[in-house]
């Protein structure tokens, strides 16, 4: 009968609160059988799709041939990642991404903070909820759908942009999606359509955790509006905000993939290619996969070390850094 | 004394600016919505002369008409919904069940499991090795392909175990004194406990499913497989003349099948948004990711 094996004896369920409980492997195993149980599953996700594809990054050091196998293939040593760094696409591909990730600090990180900001200033709670609902939404929405908008929206003949920007400024009628020049604009516009509202949510909570009576007593020491958003307000958030910058700072270099590609054609080639979909086109469409993983694990290595730098660097200057 | 700085004209200047600009904001995001839902009801002309319209002058239903007759849309609608299903059941089952042991802790080796979660979330094999993965599995052009890659989002996972590590431990204790093994705990007790937090990362997962472009872009090469959104993005391209011609009929309504199949990939996600923003406004994330 089940209850016969069914451990544990209440009393040898340790405190919730304490670490796990010094046993031999194998009666810890067969104690909590069943919790390993549960665990298998989802272990073997972590270990089929996070790890077999970590182990699979050795064929960046080989030349990889499917039918060879990842042990049968002939290994190389650096000789992808010489190519990489001399070859011809390597400048355009660092100089891109980098750009991205240089808009991105200027304009979408601290776009949030300040929508943020101005929220907590609206003391009108109806009107600041509704804005709120409004502008969650577009997170909700694919990159396909803001793809398709932006398309719409830019459209030669009929597009609201499009038309706008020729009534207003003249000239001729232009397809700006096709072009070079508009491709970083109209990314970072995108990404600030997109991202900016939810972006708001984790700074507001911060403002509303902070106490009343903090506000109460600069008011009675006569400080304005202004000195109580600098003195108050600002501080309050200074934390979360380092976080998200550390946080940023590590997706960087992986300047959405998903965006990049929906907008990229053959006209705005020279300035949409990022590591990203550089790989997606030449590891995927191309079958280059040794090479193309070099490209993904540099790029994951430079993710890596600009986490960890930044992190660092909090720590340095003071704050409390996420790790 | 304090003065009420709320009344000085500095600081109504201020508010009247800060809703000003905060309703601007607003409309810039839900604008391009209403026009595109009014655009999916006007005639080819209308949107081709008018630039900008919250309501179609003359209101016709053509291009829905045409994209519930058409195989195409049907098959990626039926596609789309199915699989959502399917991987938002099996997403939050792997989820869940993981979730729970790593929530205990006095379960020896729980911190090594623990340590290979979070350290996917810092550093990942990459788009060319999964795929090669995938690939061996045969999983090329499959549903599956859609589903488990994705199956467990770490992020989620963390989250899930910090709530149960939250519950009261008083019930799980009585039940296993009436003789529950840890699964049955898992099923009789924590899981009728955590019906919200069930709801809410269904929601979520299933507009990750809903949303996603890139595991079909990666993984699906057959047609007949396509997703909503690879059909959105098939239509709304710049290549998008060569995928109409792919459509079986000859008539269609070329610009407005764009405005509807947008808003066809957007209702369901329009439609469950007040939930999804429900649980987020709570705090539930934002709360738990802090431990």
């Amino acid at each position: 009968m089940a209850t016969d094996l069914a451990p544990p004896p209440v009393k040898a369920v340790p405190d919730p609160e304490r670490g796990p409980a010094r046993v031999p492997i194998r009666t810890a195993l067969l104690r909590y059988r069943w919790l390993y149980l549960m665990l298998v599953p989802g272990l073997a996700y972590f270990v089929v799709f996070k790890y077999l594809p970590m182990y699979g990054l050795t064929i960046a050091f080989q030349d990889f041939v499917p039918f060879l196998g990842y042990s049968g293939s002939e290994w190389v040593g650096f000789k992808h990642f010489e190519e990489l760094f001399t070859g011809p696409d390597f400048g355009r591909l660092l100089s891109n991404t980098l750009i991205l990730a240089l808009l991105t600090v200027i304009f979408v990180f601290p776009a949030p903070i300040i929508v943020a900001l101005m929220l907590n200033e609206l003391r009108v709670s109806v009107l600041k909820r509704s804005i709120q609902s409004l502008i969650y939404i577009p997170h909700f929405l694919s990159w396909t759908i803001v793809a398709s908008l932006t398309y719409l929206l830019f459209a030669v003949d009929f597009g609201v942009i499009a038309n706008f920007i020729h009534e207003v400024f003249g000239g001729p009628r232009t397809d700006y999606v096709a072009q070079a020049d508009w491709f970083r604009p109209i990314i970072i516009m995108q990404t600030l359509w997109k991202s900016t509202g939810w972006g708001t949510i984790i700074y507001l909570a911060a403002l509303a955790s902070v106490d009343p009576n903090l506000y109460e007593a600069a008011r009675m020491d006569g400080a304005g509006r202004r000195r109580q958003f600098w003195h108050i307000t600002l501080p309050a958030i200074r934390p979360t905000i380092v976080v998200m910058a550390i946080l940023t700072s590590g997706n960087l270099l992986d300047a959405s993939f998903e965006q990049i590609w929906l907008m990229t054609n053959s006209l705005n080639r020279s300035v949409a290619d990022v590591f990203d979909s550089y790989v997606y086109y030449i590891g995927i469409t191309q079958g280059a996969f040794s090479y193309s993983t070099a490209v993904g694990l540099f790029k994951g290595l430079a993710g890596v070390v600009l986490i960890f730098g930044s992190n660092w660097l909090a720590k340095r200057l003071g704050q409390r850094g996420l790790f | 004394m304090s003065v009420n700085h709320y009344k000085s004209l500095g600081s109504r200047v201020f508010d009247a600016l800060n809703i000003a600009l905060l309703t601007a904001l607003a409309l810039v995001t839900v604008l391009p919505l209403l026009y595109v839902l009014a655009g999916s009801f006007a005639t080819e002309s209308e949107i081709a002369t008018r630039p900008f319209f919250l309501w179609p002058e003359k209101f016709v239903t053509d291009t829905y008409e045409y994209i519930f007759g058409t195989g195409t849309f049907v098959r990626a609608l039926i596609t789309t919904i199915c699989v959502t299903a399917a991987g938002t059941v099996v997403q939050v089952m792997l989820t869940f069940t993981m979730a729970y042991p790593l929530a205990k802790r006095y379960l020896p080796g729980r911190a090594l499991v623990l340590n290979l979660v979070i350290f996917t979330l810092v550093f990942s094999g990459g788009m060319v090795p999964t795929y090669l993965v995938v690939r061996d599995l045969g999983l090329l052009d499959s549903y599956w392909a859609l589903i488990l890659p994705l199956a467990i989002n770490p992020f989620y996972l963390i989250i899930v175990k910090s709530f149960f590590q939250e519950l009261p431990q008083a019930l799980e204790e009585a039940a296993r004194i009436d003789g529950c093994n840890e699964m049955g705990v898992f099923f009789k007790i924590v899981l009728p406990l955590s019906k919200p937090i069930i709801a809410t990362f269904s929601l979520f997962y299933a507009v990750g499913i809903w949303n996603d472009y890139v595991s079909p872009l990666l993984y699906i090469d057959d047609s007949g497989k396509w997703t909503l959104q690879v059909l959105v993005r098939q239509l709304t391209s710049a290549d998008a003349e060569n995928a109409l011609a792919q459509l079986d009929s000859v008539f269609f309504p070329a610009q407005g099948l764009k405005f509807a199949v947008i808003v066809i990939a957007t209702l369901p996600i329009l439609f469950f948004y007040p939930f999804l923003q429900k649980y987020f406004a709570k705090g539930v994330l934002i709360g738990s990711v802090k431990e």
